[in-house]
């Protein structure tokens, strides 16, 4: 290790040492907030489902236990052998809301990791260069920006194909000015703060200032981003699937296209609707609540 | 409280720790939406000249907005100077790029206004501290360092681990100044080191910046518009307004027979803690605000609310700073009428004047 190495890690790890201690107290915050710690469970509650699926669901996703019991004019709804019903085909609707969860949650998690990254790349580079920069990559967000959002992963999605793919990256592509935008702006405003211009009259490298004070102190509202992103990836994907940009595969279930795949029995079967619809709203809503409350913890204005 | 031995080891006029010549800093009004074209410019500051001497305090005053705090950044390049020169202990740092500038600014640090606003809320002091080491590659033990930067500012050697909000704003000032002394500097800048801190708390930290200076062989320029502040603590005094210096005079002269008559008009606004000349002190008014800096007056720039303005000169030939009969050799002020203005024969307009027997009891 060169001595520059060793100098990088202390500098690093005291940086580190900074933010952990204030992590630690928003931490502390948010342990007693009764709002973030009913998100953070309901979060907790779909991870879990997700991750034990196959051990939690009654049936697998594409068995068709009640292939019999279906009718043209009858789809039974909730009984004590099927909780959530039937589905038009026969299959367990409590099985395919549970294996569901995972394609949500990975869509939603997948899309949101990618538009931060590519969001967080362009915003780093905007507001640490500033000027020529700043000028074209901002307006290279504002074309992505003018661009609808459904429009652009509909487009997404045709030159890619119908999967699950298209849509992770459409919805990752549709929320990356939005990274971009926020942290730049972040950025911007450190940029001009006093210690800043204390750090650079000391002679610190622009590097280290980007890195080690204007990022940190930028990047708190891009994780509350992070989160309340989730919540609208999983929408995002089960309006993309609703529309059939999805993965086509009907055995593989997911929210949004078991959403699109009840339409028509909407008015004999509402349960079809109820549950995959109710799984998306409470995911959303416990990746909302969580994100809400972060941002008030992390937050120094609310530091006491 | 005035500044004697301060200047005891008389510092040679030949050899300036800083030299600065004609320094200009004008930013560009841009217009337009898609083409950006210069529309203007706010001269912040406009031709400067301005001397310190090594371990001199040399004090910056002027109103809100007369470009004292943009002359101070462009002294350090933290400001980039649109022309002008500024040279450094004979080195001239205005053509500094890059890694050489980074490693001049080892030698001039800076003082806040704002110590917490100065102060990465995310860093304890430790870090605070040690950055500017790191930044400059200095070894040794970092912790002893932090030691002993504390016990020279008068903190507790446990304020280490602490954060920035967990101090009082005076506190915060000193972590300020021992994070600008951490380096050793020659050159300190001090930009209202005083002005956002309580009264009480002022003279400490006044008290604290004359110490470091004794101990440390510091040159000071400090930034102020608190007369009282810059009285106690400078040797020189330069007074700006509107971006160019008006006058500049060694302390007790300056305090003691001011020239210009903006100076006049400040020193006047002092009151006196002598309640027999307080009751006959003389007061002059400053009719108008400061003048926008993007379209400054022509010829004196003060002569649109000087209540000594003649019909000629003023408005049309712009004064240069130069001395008068009769003071300092050191004492110098760009006013066309100094000396009639001193012996009276230029007396100010009558409305400008209060008189010390329309008291406000």
């Amino acid at each position: 290790m060169s001595l520059s190495e060793i100098e990088a890690a202390t500098e690093s790890e005291q940086v580190e040492q900074a933010a952990g201690n204030l992590r630690r107290e928003a931490w502390r915050r948010l342990r007693r907030d009764p709002v973030a710690i009913v998100g953070f469970c309901l979060i907790a509650f779909f991870v879990l489902v997700a991750l034990l699926a196959p051990l939690l669901a009654p049936y697998a996703p594409d068995a068709q236990p009640g292939r019999g019991m279906i009718t043209p004019t009858n789809i039974p709804g909730p009984s004590a052998q099927h909780w959530f019903g039937l589905d038009a085909s026969g299959r367990d609707e409590l099985s395919r809301v549970i294996h569901g969860a995972r394609q949500s949650l990975l869509v939603g998690v997948v899309s949101m990791l990618l538009g931060m990254i590519g969001g967080l790349t362009l915003g780093v580079l905007a507001g640490a260069f500033g000027g020529t920069v700043d000028s074209v990559v901002m307006r290279i967000v504002d074309v992505m920006l003018s661009i609808p959002g459904l429009l652009m992963a509909i487009a997404i999605a045709a030159l890619l194909g119908a999967s699950l793919t298209s849509v992770m990256i459409a919805i990752a592509i549709v929320n990356v000015p939005v990274f971009a935008r926020l942290l730049r702006g972040q950025m911007l405003a450190q940029r001009g703060s006093d210690y800043v211009l204390a750090a650079r009259s000391l002679g610190v490298r622009r590097r280290s200032i980007v890195f080690g004070h204007i990022l940190p102190n930028s990047i708190s509202p891009v994780i509350v981003q992070a989160t309340l992103t989730l919540a609208t990836a999983i929408i995002e994907a089960a309006a993309l699937s609703f529309l059939g940009l999805g993965s086509a595969d009907p055995r593989v279930p997911e929210w949004g296209r078991m959403l699109a795949d009840t339409q028509r029995y909407l008015a004999s079967a509402p349960h079809l609707a109820l549950f995959p619809g109710l799984a998306i709203v409470v995911a959303a809503l416990g990746f909302t609540m969580l994100g809400e409350r972060l941002r008030e913890a992390i937050d120094p204005k609310y530091r006491r | 409280m005035t500044s004697e031995a301060a200047n005891a080891p008389a510092p040679e006029p030949t050899d300036p720790l800083l030299s600065v010549r004609g320094l200009e800093v004008h930013f560009p009004i841009r217009s337009g939406i898609v083409f950006e074209r210069q529309v203007g410019a706010v001269r912040a500051v406009d031709g400067v000249d301005l001397d310190i001497p090594r371990g001199a305090t040399v004090g910056l005053v002027g109103e809100s907005g007369c470009g004292k705090s943009t002359l101070g950044r462009a002294i350090l390049r933290l400001v980039e100077p649109t022309g002008g020169r500024v040279s450094f202990d004979g080195v001239d740092l205005r053509p500094l790029e890059g890694e050489e500038l980074r490693r001049m600014r080892r030698q001039m640090q800076m003082v806040f206004q704002d110590p917490m606003a100065s102060l990465d809320p995310r860093q304890n002091v430790q870090s605070v501290l040690t950055e500017p080491l790191r930044a400059h590659g200095i070894g040794g033990d970092h912790k002893a360092r932090v030691r002993e930067l504390l016990g020279l500012v008068g903190l507790p050697a446990s304020a280490a681990s602490r954060y920035p909000h967990e101090f009082s704003g005076g506190q915060r000032q000193r972590i300020g100044i021992a994070r600008a002394i951490a380096l050793e500097p020659q050159l300190i800048v001090a930009d209202e080191p005083v002005s956002a801190l309580d009264v009480s708390i002022q003279a400490q930290v006044v008290n604290l910046l004359e110490e470091l200076q004794d101990r440390l062989g510091l040159t000071y320029l400090v930034i102020a518009h608190d007369l009282a502040v810059v009285r106690h603590i400078a040797d020189v005094v330069a007074v700006m307004y509107l971006g160019t210096l008006v006058e500049q005079a060694p302390s007790d002269d300056l305090y003691a027979r001011p020239l210009h008559p903006y100076t006049r008009a400040l020193m006047s606004a002092v009151p006196i803690p002598d309640p027999v000349v307080e009751d006959t002190r003389e007061r002059i008014l400053l009719s108008g605000d400061l003048p926008s800096p993007a379209n400054p007056p022509s010829g004196c720039r003060f002569h649109t609310r000087c209540p000594f303005r003649q019909p000629t000169r003023c408005d049309d030939e712009r004064p240069v700073l130069r001395t008068v009969a009769g003071h300092p050799q050191a004492h110098r002020v760009a006013c066309h009428w100094a000396e009639d203005i001193e012996a009276g024969r230029i007396q100010p307009v009558a409305s400008a004047v209060v008189e010390p027997d329309a008291p406000a009891a």
